[in-house]
């Protein structure tokens, strides 16, 4: 203490403020605040006076206009006569619809082939390693389009639709199946769905207890296959089969009635799922890897078969290496479905750019783009920090 | 993620848009040195590079003709190549000067979106295409009903196509697609029963199509689109020289001047033909709108009179051969009327 307190005596009294380091930070972070709060300034200023030098009116009251333009795909309610707000909010479903959809196919793939890398069986490592290789440095937009033009677009004309089982259709239109049109008392048969899951649920934590306490197994996952299904099936027949199904027929240029996934979904759907599969692939890989050796050989020591030893011992080691990369991952897949604007795949940025054509309100839908896609981006990796924090190393 | 790009740069343009910058285009543009024009990607006919790499159509003589006007050589121009969905943006945010790229005159676009039309190139009108060996005995548009029909995002045509499935009770899957080479090759595919866009743009894509003999043009014109070019709202001079580029073009149609007998013509007996190219004493023809009084040659010079342009691009001398119909001069039965230049 006295030591620094001589040291402070000895410096010059004037000249200590620049060489302050509290004072400099101070200093130089409210320098840039100023900058940043100036600069917003200008950019807002300015951009009021020039939309109002050119006339353009601001704000967001266009989205109550009628939208004129009609979707062809859509989860919500939509016609021509919507407002502009209905039409970004189908949109959106859109491209949550097919980012979901995305994220599950890619992550089921990435975790096959992940483990398919690190098998013994030389063919399947190998097929592996092609895939990754290939997808991984391909463009998003190229793999978009190898799948739009060159696998979907050259499948034959509504006529001449090749004919699978169970009454669905393929052809340039997309892939067609039956629609189930339920009828009276089809509740009952969702009823019947959360009873067996619920039971399903009951019986795993009985049996989950029942081996702690006793050592003893039981077959959960057989028994809560036949409640899962049971019960549906009991509620479906009590309702007396409340089901009809629309099949697809053939119309004048379409296939008509029945479901129709049209081929630019198909196409965005599957390059995601494969795109960002193969990133997914080389991150489960490297989890997998990061899990030390020992664990594995401890696993096989007390009797696991491979495939018990991966599942109860690695994989749920190797999640908490897996999770944070994979979080980026999925973030990506959202992001990337933008590039659905190059086939004519209505979400949320194709709608949008729409809009802000017809209406001229350039810089309010730029605005609802960022708005939107920060949301969904933030709701994605809050969930899966979530999830993470769920994985991790819980330290008894 | 390009586009994407393109909109979110284009709105902060709109923003960083330095006031001193709308001035004036007319300086901007001299200080510069060029026009720059907004056309389409590839509209044949329209605007679309030859084999050289050349600009050549109707939409790109015009910008040459402006550029022309300004500075006496057609060439001093540079084109930047819009989708339908980026082209507003571009002349708000002051990317181009000018934008000529076969856009619909509507009361929207001249107002809320802050456009000047400065006139009208080409009356169109939007019809349908389909191809006629896949689906013989459709020659009416009114029996598309359920059929896929493709069409460029952001359009009128796209608005049109809504109302008129709509007014006649016909269902239709739409099928968008921002940029037209896109729209194109998903219609040639298959994709789609029936393409629709301006009836000029049907007679250009067929051309481009791997068939084009198997695909007819549907009779039926389910709108009036008469394309022009616009200017940003708030720059009068501006709008004034470009609306006289496109007077001046018809008016040396309506006195037999050509790019081959301009000169010639400066001799001529008639006034009004030395008023027009400047040549009369003590005129003030030109330099009232800021240019040369000799503007109206310097532009037949470079790219000829309307008739010229039109027979040369989209006319008899070219491969679309579309009759003038419409586009004549109001003397012969069309709709071109030019306000006088006096």
């Amino acid at each position: 203490m006295a030591i620094q307190d001589a040291v402070k005596a000895s410096e010059p009294a004037k000249s200590s403020l620049i060489y302050d380091p509290r004072f400099r930070s101070i200093f130089f972070q409210v320098l840039i605040v100023g900058l940043l709060v100036f600069a917003i300034w200008w950019i807002v200023g300015n951009t009021i006076e020039n939309l109002r030098r050119s006339n353009i009116p601001t704000g967001f009251e266009f989205l109550r206009g009628r939208a004129g333009f009609d979707i062809s795909d859509r989860l919500i309610a939509y016609s021509s006569d919507s407002t502009y707000g209905r039409a970004i909010l189908v949109g959106l479903w859109n491209t949550v619809l097919v980012a979901v959809c995305g994220i599950v196919t890619a992550t089921i793939i990435g975790f096959m082939v992940g483990i398919a890398r690190l098998s013994h069986n030389w063919l399947i490592r190998k097929i592996a390693t092609v895939y990754i290789e290939i997808f991984r440095n391909i463009p998003p937009l190229l793999v978009i389009f190898f799948w739009y033009l060159g696998v979907l677009s050259i499948l034959p004309a509504p006529r001449d639709s090749i004919v699978l089982p169970f009454g669905s259709y393929l052809n340039s239109r997309g892939f067609y199946f039956p629609k189930f049109v339920w009828g009276e008392g089809a509740w009952l048969v969702v009823a019947g769905l959360i009873i067996g899951i619920g039971l399903s649920w009951f019986v795993a934590r009985r049996a989950r207890a029942r081996q702690m306490a006793t050592g003893q197994q039981f077959p959960v996952f057989w028994t809560s296959v036949a409640l899962i299904i049971g019960f549906p099936l009991l509620g479906f027949a009590v309702a007396g089969f409340p089901l009809t199904l629309d099949f697809p027929k053939a119309g004048t240029f379409n296939l008509t009635g029945g479901f129709n996934v049209k081929p630019e979904f198909l196409s965005l759907y599957l390059a995601l799922s494969f795109y960002t599969a193969a990133f997914i692939a080389e991150i489960v890989r490297a989890g997998i890897l990061g899990v030390s050796k020992g664990q594995g050989e401890a696993a096989a020591s007390l009797g696991l078969r491979s495939g018990q030893a991966l599942r109860l011992v690695i994989i749920p080691q190797a999640m908490r290496i897996i999770v944070p990369p994979l979080t980026s991952q999925y973030l990506n897949l959202t992001k990337n479905s933008s590039l659905a604007v190059a086939i004519g795949y209505p979400d949320l940025y194709a709608i949008g750019g729409t809009i802000l054509n017809q209406t001229g309100q350039a810089i309010e839908i730029v605005a609802i783009f960022m708005v939107i896609y920060l949301g969904i981006s933030l709701l994605t990796s809050g969930f899966m920090n979530w999830f993470n924090a769920k994985m991790a190393l819980k330290e008894r | 993620m390009k586009n994407t790009l393109k909109v979110v740069l284009g709105a902060a343009a709109l923003g960083l848009m330095a006031s001193v910058a709308s001035a004036g285009t007319l300086e901007d543009v001299k200080a510069k040195g060029f026009v720059q024009c907004g056309v389409n990607t590839a509209l044949a006919g329209f605007s679309a590079p030859d084999d050289k790499g050349n600009w050549t159509g109707l939409d790109v003589d015009f910008c040459r003709a402006v550029a022309a006007a300004i500075f006496g050589d057609g060439n001093k121009v540079k084109f930047t190549p819009l989708s339908a969905k980026d082209r507003f943006t571009a002349l708000q945010s002051g990317e181009v000067d000018l934008l000529s790229r076969n856009t619909t005159w509507t009361i929207q676009r001249d107002t809320a979106l802050g456009l000047n039309f400065a006139g009208v190139t080409y009356y169109d009108g939007q019809g349908f295409m389909v191809n006629a060996k896949k689906l013989p005995g459709v020659n009416s548009a009114l029996q598309l009903s359920g059929a896929s029909v493709c069409v460029q995002s952001g359009t009128t045509t796209e608005l049109n196509l809504a109302d008129y499935f709509k007014a006649n009770n016909l269902e239709y899957n739409p099928v968008v697609f921002e940029k037209v080479e896109e729209a194109n090759a998903a219609y040639d595919s298959g994709r789609c029963d029936a393409y629709t866009t301006d009836q000029s743009g049907l007679y250009a894509i067929r051309l481009t199509l791997a068939a084009p003999d198997d695909h007819v043009v549907l009779p039926e014109i389910i709108s009036k689109e008469p394309l022009g070019p616009s200017v940003r709202q708030g720059d009068d001079k501006w709008f004034d020289i470009v609306k006289w580029t496109y007077y001046a073009l018809l008016t040396a149609e309506e006195l037999g001047i050509t790019q081959a007998n301009v000169d010639e013509m400066k001799n001529s007996a008639s006034p009004e033909i030395k008023r027009v190219l400047g040549v009369e004493a003590e005129t003030k023809i030109g330099t009232d709108l800021g240019l040369d009084n000799d503007w109206v040659v310097k532009i037949v010079k470079a790219t000829g009179n309307y008739g010229e342009i039109f027979e040369r691009n989209v006319g008899s001398g070219s491969p679309l051969k579309i009759a003038r119909g419409l586009n004549g001069l109001w003397t012969k039965g069309g709709l071109q009327y030019a306000m006088p230049i006096r």
